[in-house]
């Protein structure tokens, strides 16, 4: 059985190698199908993987030791819990949608690079090869039975992201972006890493198993050097870790820019899987968690500020991927909430379902930004569904559900999560509740908002004027290859359907044993005791406030874009502070930018000009380059002319002489 | 146990350049002979890993004769687990000076080559003495070929770099001279550092003599506020002189503590730790923000050089097993990486011959698979894990949380400054358009250039992947180390 789930990981990695190595030798057609076929049998084993599990067989072994060190042992190893199984399967098959749709999306990418340029002759290898090696690092990160490989693999994943984010290096605007997203993702780190130096120094083991049997043991220690309840700091810092990677404010500032990154990736790393990272290490975390309350509340706060703020910025949008990409944030957001409620399943559902529908908003984005010929701005849009009717289906699919109307996926997580708010009694859980409510309705609006914006209305992508490629402004956009199309098909299946799993995935004892609910937290308990089945949520749902609002918000967008369509430019006008406030996304990029970019770079150079120029070498070994001038006025007399000659002496010299010291004893 | 492997390691790479100087103008002859010797060189070192006992935490390998009866002072050798590794990385890090410097230097190769296998020879002496005088006049002697290569090799301000370099440095090993008589006279006239260890030391000579070693060993690591002429001496050194510079002689100083500082004098490292720690983490953040702003590459890299040694300072300041082991893998991590960059900066320089950041933009387009060696470095260098760059960092900030989180917080810092420095470098060097049309006509790496930066990028990625044979061979000598220098020797 350990082959069997060594094979899961490793099949993408000896995809990525050979693709990423060779991808001269085998060409286009041999890079795409090595890897493809690696991910599909990594998606097919994990099906195998996950019915063994449900059928309760797990694992937890170590496969090597990477490390030892005094008393600490460190191993790369694997556990695979219905947790882990779930994860391994959403993983698998949106990276092997995205790899499928990435033959078709790529497939001009010569296109983007300068002529002549040697990076963009085999980018299409590349670029599958890094899908590849992420998909690999993503298994590595929920497969891990231990901190230090979810360590490993967290800034794996991260790396991938900064490789592909900057992938047109070209691009000032990306390889701006990959390097921002990069530091930020490393301050989240930075508390995350300390967070695991604690449970090392004070468990004695990075070994989930061994750390979490300790927990009620390290629950009454207090942490020596700082004072602080150990628990709590441990899962304040962890969180910091999960707010970089799953883009909480105010961590989030670098997933939009992200969108600079080719659409599959998009789709895949920042939306799908890798900023869901953050979200699966807390859940996998549950026993140390349940132990705070102090930081489930932080949890909770932080999650309700990132949905109802981020979800606003969206409504100003017009770029279609930025859109998705702030309804992204405010997704995760959600989830972060859910874990702040101490509704750990509750979040992997979410994460699953928004898995689906969220990469086929992406992907659909992605066939409309092909269509156009890298056209991204809604204003240019308008009227596709007559041109573009599969990726117009698909993405109202996935705006449903984004919005979370019934009975598609996102609804069944979605209000899942707001009555497990409602429930929470940690601090800061009534604003959080407050947050989601809001949330709900800007849901509906950015929404439909996209869908009504670029598929409906006039058709305004004939129209030339800014934005790139003018010059195709002429063309009909016509709907996109099969590879395309298919993958947006099949992933929209789960879009609609995966929500109904809610009675097995919630409510059964499918997570007992990998997630940890503290019976001091009422929110699950709450949830199953109003359950009355899958129908019975439906019906429920018609009369709750969140389907109501999210329908007002859709109604709205409706109002807005499709009825009176003259009025948004009206508004904005009208409103002209709060839209300036959420075009500058709360100035925070500006914030960032002058006071840690710029601040950095002011103490480097006081530092630099001040302290090692001015002070170190200026006074301190000024005296003595005086003294160095004064000896060089010495040696000058002296000097051979060959620096070499008289220092190789010296040294002949040095031995001569200790020889000769030597005889004299 | 007799054994001339350590013999061999110093003497076969310092008589070997002999030959290769005999050559005089016959460069091919020479740059053979010289790759000859210096695999030898490497080939004679590896049983000394190979035959390592593990379990032992005393010298093995030890080789003892009397050398100058008269003041007691023998040619006394061994390597435990705390120097084996050294001798390893210093032969093989010479290999691949080599082979860089093959078509590179023109004129005066049979010297070149020869400075740098006396140096590698030298540098196996300072790892493997056991005798303290033996050790100081390996000490000193491993400056003159440094300070040769800087000077006839280097560029235009040569003469002050090398002049800065070995002042600074030979005014610190002067105190470390009176440090050495005064242990000879108090010992009772020996020079054998192992009865130095156990030799009984009140406190304030105990403080002296640490300062003394400190005033060296600082220098050479270098540490804050010490350090200025390693900027300067990197970027007039030729690439060979910078990696050796980078890769092994700071780690002289490093290990000048682990044997000397430590060991002789326990109760006052322990007394000073906190200033050690301090200036460590000055060193870690300080120079972290220095390195920001660098516009030259090997500056900053130079610069990024002492903020990586501030982990070894700080990991062997803060007592604990996973500290100091830690820090010493960051050492043999270092002599990887920071050699790999520096050689990075030399294929880019032999080509548009600048190091200016500002020159250069693009690099990616012209020369994509040396773009794949460059940012893999600069990702170790920033210790993203998988590479040997992370295990050094990860353990030394384990260790540093575990002796007081605060110290661990100021440590950890390093995360966001690291690859701030690094990867904004490569953003301005590798990314972007093409800058100019000098960058437009550089030619991808040839076969020698990726030779050695593939066996650079195999061995960062093989121990960031797989770090415990590394650390299985110092864990009982760090271990015996912790448990010397926890005793008082008051």
């Amino acid at each position: 059985m350990k082959t069997l789930y060594l094979i899961v990981p490793l099949a993408p990695l000896i995809g990525a190698i050979i693709a990423g190595l060779f991808g001269r030798i085998i060409g286009r057609a041999g890079a795409h199908w090595v890897t493809t076929l690696g991910v599909a049998v990594s998606f097919v084993v994990s099906l195998v993987i996950l019915r063994d599990v449900m059928a309760g067989n797990t694992f937890n072994g170590n496969i090597y030791t990477w490390l030892e060190s005094g008393d600490l042992k460190l191993a790369i190893g694997l556990l695979v819990d219905p947790l882990t199984a779930v994860m391994m399967v959403v993983v698998t098959f949106v990276s092997l949608m995205v790899h499928i749709y990435t033959i078709g999306y790529m497939a001009h990418d010569e296109d983007n690079w300068p002529a002549g340029s040697r990076a963009g002759a085999n980018s299409y290898q590349r670029f599958f090869s890094y899908i590849s090696l992420f998909t690999f690092s993503m298994l590595m990160l929920v497969m891990s039975n231990n901190f230090l490989q979810l360590f490993f693999a967290w800034e794996a994943v991260g790396l991938v992201s900064y490789l592909l984010i900057g992938f047109w290096s070209n691009r000032e605007t990306a390889i701006h972006a990959n390097l921002k997203a990069f530091l930020v993702n490393r301050v989240g780190d930075f508390g995350f890493l300390l967070g695991i130096g604690l449970i090392a120094a004070y468990a004695g083991s990075l070994d989930y198993a061994t750390v979490f049997a300790k927990a009620q043991e390290l629950a009454g220690m207090t942490e020596a050097a700082t004072g602080w309840p150990l628990v709590t700091a441990i899962c304040i810092l962890l969180f910091i870790g999960a707010m970089g990677k799953s883009a909480q404010f105010p961590l989030h500032v670098w997933l939009p820019d992200s969108m600079e990154g080719p659409t599959p990736i998009s789709a895949l790393i920042h939306a799908a899987t890798m900023v869901t990272a953050g979200i699966f290490m807390v859940s996998r975390m549950s026993p140390l968690f349940e132990l705070s309350d102090t930081a489930l509340s932080l949890v909770i706060v932080v999650g309700a500020i990132t949905t109802l703020f981020m979800a606003l910025i969206a409504i100003v949008q017009t770029d279609i991927k930025r859109v998705v990409a702030y309804s992204t944030l405010s997704q995760l957001g959600y989830m972060t909430m859910a874990l702040g409620a101490s509704a750990y399943s509750v979040a992997i559902f979410h994460l699953m379902t928004h898995a689906f529908f969220k990469a086929v908003l992406f992907l659909g984005a992605g066939s409309v930004i092909i269509a156009l010929h890298h056209q991204q701005d809604m204003r240019r849009m308008g009227g596709l569904r007559k041109y573009l009717p599969i990726t117009y289906a698909t993405v109202l699919i996935g705006a449903i559900a984004n919005a979370g109307l019934p009975p598609f996926a996102g609804f069944f997580s979605k209000d899942s999560i707001i009555m497990a708010v409602q429930a929470a009694q940690v601090p800061g859980a009534t604003f959080a509740y407050l947050c989601a409510l809001a949330a709900v309705f800007v849901g509906g609006l950015y929404s439909f908002r996209l869908v009504f914006f670029a598929f409906h209305g006039k058709e305004r992508f004939r129209e030339t004027g800014h934005g790139h490629h003018d010059d195709h402004g002429g063309h009909e956009p016509h709907e996109s290859p099969r590879v395309v199309t298919v993958p947006l098909i099949l992933l929209s299946i789960p879009a609609i359907g995966s929500g109904w799993l809610i009675g097995s995935f919630l409510f059964g004892d499918f997570f007992a044993g990998a997630i940890h609910v503290d019976p001091a937290h009422p929110a699950m308990a709450q949830l199953q005791a109003i359950y009355t089945g899958v129908f019975g949520m439906i019906a429920h749902g018609f009369v709750t406030l969140p389907f109501w609002l999210a329908l007002a918000g859709a109604a709205t967008a409706w109002f807005l874009y499709i009825k009176r369509p003259d009025l948004p430019a009206v508004i904005r006008r009208k409103m002209a502070l709060p839209v300036r406030i959420l075009e500058n996304k709360y100035g925070l990029d500006q914030f960032n930018e002058w006071f840690f970019a710029g601040g950095a770079r002011l103490v480097g150079r006081g530092l630099w000009q001040g302290g090692d120029q001015a002070v170190i070498d200026g006074v301190a070994v000024n005296g003595s380059a005086r003294l160095v001038g004064w000896f060089a006025g010495v040696v000058r007399l002296i000097q051979s002319g060959h620096i070499y000659q008289y220092a190789f002496s010296m040294i002949i010299g040095l031995f001569v002489l200790l020889a000769l010291w030597m005889n004299r004893a | 146990m007799s054994s001339y492997l350590l013999s061999l390691a110093i003497w076969v790479p310092i008589l070997g350049a002999l030959a290769v100087f005999a050559v005089g103008n016959a460069h091919r002859l020479a740059r053979w002979m010289a790759l000859c010797v210096a695999i030898l060189g490497f080939l004679v070192t590896l049983p000394l890993y190979l035959n390592f006992d593990v379990a032992e935490a005393g010298m093995q390998f030890v080789e003892r004769r009397s050398w100058v009866p008269r003041f007691n002072i023998e040619y006394f050798l061994g390597v435990d687990g705390i120097s084996v590794l050294f001798i390893l990385l210093n032969s093989f890090i010479t290999v691949l000076v080599v082979i860089a410097g093959w078509e590179v230097i023109k004129e005066k190769v049979a010297q070149y080559m020869g400075a740098f296998l006396i140096m590698s020879g030298l540098m196996n002496g300072i790892f493997s003495s056991l005798d303290a005088m033996l050790f100081y006049v390996f000490f000193e002697a491993s400056l003159i070929p440094m300070y040769i290569i800087i000077g006839a090799w280097g560029g235009p301000n040569r003469v002050y770099a090398a002049f800065k370099f070995f002042l600074y440095t030979l005014l610190g090993s002067l105190l470390m001279l009176v440090a050495l008589i005064w242990l000879f006279l108090s010992s009772g006239g020996s020079f054998n550092l192992l009865e130095w260890h156990q030799l009984r030391i009140e406190m304030t000579p105990q403080i002296l003599l640490f300062l003394a070693f400190l005033a060296a060993f600082a220098v050479k690591v270098p540490m804050w506020p010490v350090h200025t002429w390693l900027p300067d001496a990197h970027v007039e050194a030729p690439t060979g002189g910078s990696v050796v510079l980078a890769a092994i002689m700071l780690k002289l100083g490093a290990y000048g503590f682990l044997r000397f500082s430590l060991p002789i004098a326990p109760d006052a490292s322990q007394y000073l730790a906190p200033m050690m720690i301090a200036l460590s983490l000055i060193a870690v953040i300080y120079i972290g923000f220095v390195a920001l702003v660098q516009l030259d590459m090997k500056k900053l890299i130079a610069y990024s050089s002492i903020s990586h040694m501030g982990f070894v300072t700080l990991g062997f300041f803060i007592f604990n097993q996973i500290g100091v082991e830690g820090a010493l893998v960051q050492m043999i991590s270092h002599g990887f990486i920071s050699a790999a960059m520096f050689l990075c900066v030399g294929v880019m320089y032999d080509r548009v011959h600048s190091r200016q950041i500002a020159d250069y933009g693009g690099v990616v387009h012209v020369m994509p698979r040396f773009a794949g060696f460059m940012v893999l470095f600069a990702m170790a260098n920033a210790g993203l894990p998988a590479t040997s760059g992370f295990v050094g960092e990860f353990m030394v900030i384990l260790g540093a949380v575990k002796y007081n989180f605060w110290i661990g917080l100021l440590a950890a810092t390093t995360l966001i400054l690291g690859a701030a420095y690094t990867l904004w470098m490569i953003k301005r060097v590798m990314f972007g358009p093409l800058g100019n049309r000098h960058v437009a006509a550089m030619t991808d790496i040839n076969g020698r250039e990726f030779l050695f930066l593939a066996t650079l990028a195999l061995c960062v990625l093989a121990m960031g992947v797989y770090p415990f044979p590394f650390t299985e061979v110092m864990h009982a000598s760090v271990d015996n180390l912790l448990k010397h220098v926890a005793v008082s020797k008051l």
